[in-house]
């Protein structure tokens, strides 16, 4: 029962990602081709109150609910890893209009053809592991 | 109640998200969705072929829960926190681009030929959004993260790594929207 916690926060997230309309195959086009201001105005706000907040978190040693610190992971620098894996992913952003978590979503909202989306990511996430140790990292 | 029909801004929902995060940092985890797919994959079984795969998948099932949650909030807004008319309303310029690779204009959420039932009946689309997908779940890993791991935790975290990722999902995107579109739509 301690997981309820984690159940609201996707519902929550799952709506605002609906609500936002960033689940939405039609935004994502129109962010790609810089027709509106309505996706970057989301991520650049989110992000303008996530830099302040984790910086205030560091600072004070913030701890989490149960009393211990919160961490934050550090990524080691690579250049092949995010840039080519961040291509691959843009590349799928773009084709299928949605990101993992608007994935789920749209299953949520009835958009069936997200159900096969979501089984070949799947298979995509198999197929890095398998080939994982023969890419450039 | 009217409020919370309509479309919600970006500003209310940007600082919604920011919300989410910090709510998952409270609550001692961190916010990165494409987690659920290694895990996902080591609950069919894929420990057997990857070591990638060989962890504990116990740690991550709060993860799963949210995948869930996400899921939910997805039905929830789309049966009981939107009007019966209610369509995306994308901006003039992307409805002509898209006119012109012979979508019609939004008249749902998403467009049902892509994603809805009929769009299970023809191959070319379920190859489209097979190929998607494969892409997504691929690039994700390999990348380390997706949006919410990178773009929205990494950047708020100041993470070279996370802006170089970000990078590429622009990189790749703008490639799939201006160059193969045309080709394959």
């Amino acid at each position: 029962m301690k997981q309820i916690k984690f159940l609201l926060a996707g519902t929550l997230f799952g709506i605002i990602m609906f609500k936002s309309e960033a689940a939405s195959w039609y935004r994502i086009q129109e962010m790609f081709r810089f027709q509106d201001f309505h996706m970057y105005g989301i991520i650049g706000l989110a992000v303008a109150i996530g830099v302040p907040m984790v910086w205030f978190m560091k600072k004070n040693n913030a701890k989490d609910f149960s009393g211990a610190p919160i961490v934050f992971n550090p990524k080691a620098w690579s250049i092949p890893r995010y840039l080519f894996g961040g291509i691959i992913f843009g590349l799928g952003w773009a084709l299928s209009g949605a990101c993992p978590g608007p994935i789920v979503v749209n299953i949520g909202a009835g958009f069936v053809g997200y159900i096969i989306v979501l089984i070949a990511a799947l298979f995509g996430t198999f197929l890095y592991g398998v080939l994982r140790d023969k890419l450039p990292h | 109640m009217d409020l919370i029909l309509q479309p919600w801004p970006w500003y209310v929902s940007g600082a919604l998200i920011a919300f989410v995060m910090w709510l998952l940092l409270y609550f001692g985890k961190s916010f990165g969705f494409s987690n659920n797919l290694r895990t996902l994959c080591t609950m069919c079984g894929a420990d057997k072929f990857a070591p990638f795969f060989q962890f504990n998948w116990k740690t991550q099932s709060w993860n799963l829960f949210f995948l869930v949650g996400a899921g939910l909030g997805g039905y929830i807004a789309t049966n009981f926190l939107t009007t019966p008319d209610y369509v995306v309303a994308i901006s003039e310029a992307t409805i002509d681009d898209l006119g012109a690779l012979g979508f019609a204009a939004p008249t749902a959420y998403a467009p049902a030929s892509q994603f809805g039932m009929e769009a299970l009946s023809s191959w070319q689309n379920i190859l489209i959004l097979a190929l998607g997908g494969f892409m997504v779940g691929f690039g994700a890993r390999y990348a380390g993260g997706c949006t919410s791991g990178h773009a929205i935790s990494g950047i708020s975290d100041l993470q070279p790594a996370s802006l170089l990722a970000v990078v590429g999902f622009f990189i790749g995107g703008l490639a799939m929207t201006h160059l193969i579109f045309p080709l394959i739509y």
